[in-house]
């Protein structure tokens, strides 16, 4: 009985294995709280996803079959199961932001950034997705990136505002 | 249990409380129709074509999922009910592909029949097939997502039937699939080949791998020397292909029918199941009186070794190292057979006709190779072999009768039973009682372990020792029984197991529409094969005897060992995370 190869980590090593049991003992190992679970496994992923050595870790560590995680994982829009890059830029898609002129704000992200929806630039550095609604119809139409809202983003000049920063490093999440 | 009156398109009936529409609908010959609906899984009532006008209610109720109450009147023929179906099946005709003719499931497909009946040719919706790459690289199931109208049946028999988890739904709107965990192909998964699935696929979603074509190829090969064996299973199944009664035995027929197709010799795997239970049953005695491992559990099923190899690792020597009957007779064919005929290993062909896909993926293991070349060289299901007969244009009803040719025609009741959930254990205990007391058994029947209760258990008494015994059918019972070994609280000393419910019979690769009512039929029939034959215990098998005394010497012998017997090893797409956290 001789046991066969087993298949190589790209991404899981035992620090991270680390964290993501201390994060599955902080909601109790409860298979009903997965959700939350994956989202907070997913922030201290780079590339912000979960990949497949991740899931099966966690399939096998709450004893629920991967199969179900990836339900999860694909059914929920926050969760995704394939790389997206150091910087996730979440476009607005709600009625709000739609009147007051999300179509110029996508136009002019993806021409600046070179990359369509649900791409990621070559050096790995922008992702762009549309999203739900994340509450800042105030100041619409919005872009997430990272978890930080930028508002009013009518004018090109706008954009490029907030893209700079990150080019330049200036901002660090 | 209450009864309850109801009217069915003005049909009165009296049916049992808690009796869906559907199933009442029946009663009074009426077939609503359905796709997702399956009589032996749950109900998931999400295709909506089975929907009817139950009077008092606004909204159409579909039937599958809706009980019957006192008084209920149910109408399934109004304009609004055909309306209604056939804008679903529309729908569900716009995203599947409608290339019938290029289809393994073509005249015996569920929609099909449902588009014929509601005089649907074609759509008048814009088709649109969004469809994931087609999954064919394993040797034994195709799936192509193109067809899959998402019923949902797979995802019932491999989560809740075979407790296998590998299909699931995911994803949601239009990108609403039924994939493997990352859209994996199914041998990167712990996907286990059963074809459970496949057997419950109204459509042509999930089918065999059609080898066909290779059997074509090797019978028209005047080089090659091609000999066939047909499973214990799959002469209780495949009258079903020919619409004859469920269950009907039809061994004589099928042997003919074999012979007509063109192969040089037809034989029987119930030899080689004889053969097993000779292996078997010294291993078992071997363990007993020498302290092996115990319990010792049976390898015949593939989908139960894929099962423990990806599960189970740990557990691998609790298997009874004898290969199963297929490979068995693979063995012998590139060996002894090869030899007394005087022909090289590498001429002769063999093909084996299974019950079973996942013997598909047995016969291409690498440890499954005799003198330099594979002992099967093509496993065919029951399915495929009735489409081989009837693309050859032979009438199979009407054919004479004809015998398995020799030196492995014979298979005495023991092997026969082999295709019955129990039937292992049972043949077992018939040799081993007897090899071990010397005596003959007071009955040769042991009802313990027959029938289709997902667990059964027996003892017996040998020689005042009380040995315990075990069968499972289905892997989530065979979990059962694994947590308990775990434990180290088995109190068994051999275990049969067999992957899909109801053992052989049920197989993967058996006629479609083999439902647990098919199933307790074909199960009559093994029984009633066993009754009818001469010899029923494997022991007294003369062409066993002579085997072992011109080739293999004894059971567990050198020679056996070499040729019979297998080892087991992990599934080899595992990460090894106690390593990674060492």
């Amino acid at each position: 009985m001789n046991s066969t190869k087993t298949k190589s980590f790209e991404v899981l090593t035992k620090d991270l294995a680390c964290k993501i049991d201390t994060i599955i003992n902080n909601f109790g190992s409860n298979s009903t709280r997965l959700v939350g679970i994956l989202l907070d496994i997913q922030d201290i992923i780079p590339k912000q996803y979960i990949p497949r050595e991740v899931a099966t870790y966690v399939s096998e560590k709450m004893n629920i079959p991967l199969s179900k995680v990836y339900d999860v994982i694909s059914f929920y829009g926050a969760l995704c199961d394939i790389p997206r890059a150091d910087y996730v830029i979440q476009l607005c898609d709600s009625v709000v932001c739609k009147v007051t002129g999300n179509s110029f704000l996508q136009d002019t992200i993806t021409t600046l950034l070179g990359i369509k929806e649900n791409e990621s630039t070559s050096d790995g550095k922008y992702w762009i997705e549309s999203t739900p609604c994340f509450g800042a119809c105030d100041i619409s139409p919005a872009m997430r990136i990272n978890g930080k809202v930028y508002g009013h983003l009518t004018t090109s000049e706008s954009v490029k505002a907030v893209l700079d920063k990150y080019n330049e490093g200036s901002v660090m999440v | 249990m209450k009864n309850i009156k109801i009217k069915v398109d003005n049909i009165n009936l009296i049916v049992p409380e808690g009796t869906t529409i559907l199933e009442a609908a029946r009663k009074a010959n009426i077939s609503i129709p359905h796709l997702c609906y399956h009589p032996d899984q749950a109900i998931k009532a999400n295709c909506r074509l089975c929907v009817v006008e139950v009077a008092g209610s606004r909204k159409l109720t579909p039937a599958c999922s809706s009980y019957v109450f006192e008084g209920m009147e149910v109408e399934t023929n109004t304009k609004k009910v055909r309306d209604m179906q056939k804008g679903v099946l529309e729908l569900i005709l716009a995203n599947h592909d409608q290339d019938c003719l290029k289809c393994l499931r073509n005249g015996n497909c569920e929609l099909q029949a449902l588009c014929q009946r509601f005089n649907i040719s074609k759509t008048n919706l814009e088709d649109s097939v969004d469809a994931l790459p087609m999954d064919n690289t394993n040797p034994s199931l195709v799936r192509d997502s193109a067809k899959c109208i998402k019923c949902n049946r797979c995802v019932d028999a491999c989560q809740k039937g075979q407790e296998v988890h590998v299909l699931t739904h995911s994803h949601r709107s239009i990108h609403y699939n039924i994939t493997p965990a990352y859209e994996m192909p199914l041998e990167q998964t712990f996907c286990v080949f059963c074809g459970q699935c496949a057997a419950v696929c109204p459509v042509g979603a999930i089918v065999e791998k059609d080898d066909t074509s290779k059997v074509w190829d090797a019978i028209y090969d005047k080089n090659k020397h091609v000999i066939v064996q047909v499973a214990p299973a799959v002469r209780v199944a495949l009258g079903d292909a020919f619409n004859l009664e469920k269950g009907s035995i039809i061994t004589g027929k099928m042997v003919a029918a074999l012979r007509r197709l063109g192969f040089s010799k037809i034989f029987d795997t119930n030899f080689t199941a004889d053969l097993t239970i000779m292996e078997e049953g010294s291993e078992l005695i071997d363990r007993i009186t020498n302290d092996g491992v115990l319990p010792m559990i049976t390898s015949c099923s593939p989908g139960w070794i894929n099962f423990i190899e990806g599960r189970y690792d740990h557990l691998l020597d609790n298997l009874s190292s004898c290969k199963s009957p297929q490979q068995m007779f693979g063995a012998l064919s590139k060996s002894y057979y090869a030899e007394i005929n005087d022909i090289k290993p590498k001429d002769v062909f063999t093909v084996s006709i299974m019950p079973c896909t996942a013997k598909k993926y047995e016969a291409q293991r690498p440890e499954m190779v005799t003198n330099g070349v594979k002992e099967v060289d093509v496993v065919l299901t029951t399915r495929e072999l009735a489409r081989m007969i009837q693309s050859a244009g032979i009438e199979f009803d009407g054919l004479e009768e004809d015998q398995f040719d020799n030196p492995f025609g014979i298979g005495t009741g023991a092997g026969a039973i082999f295709g019955a959930t129990g039937g292992v254990m049972e043949a077992a205990l018939r040799t081993v009682y007897e090899v071990l007391t010397g005596k003959g058994l007071p009955t040769l029947k042991f009802s313990d372990v027959r029938g289709l209760d997902g667990f059964k258990e027996s003892s017996i008494d040998i020689n005042g020792l009380e040995v315990k015994v075990a069968v499972v059918h289905g892997l989530g019972n065979a979990k059962l029984l694994l947590k308990q070994i775990e434990r180290g609280e088995s109190p068994y000393a051999f275990i049969e197991v067999m992957a899909c419910p109801g053992g052989c019979i049920g197989g993967g690769g058996q006629p479609i529409q083999s439902t647990m009512d098919v199933k307790a039929k074909r199960i009559e029939s093994i029984y009633k094969i066993d009754e009818d034959l001469p010899l029923r215990k494997s022991h007294k098998n003369p062409s066993i005897t002579e085997l072992y005394e011109r080739y293999l010497g004894e059971p567990l012998g050198e020679k056996s060992h070499e040729l019979l017997h297998t080892h087991y090893h992990s599934r080899d797409m595992k990460y090894n995370f106690e390593e990674l956290l060492k």
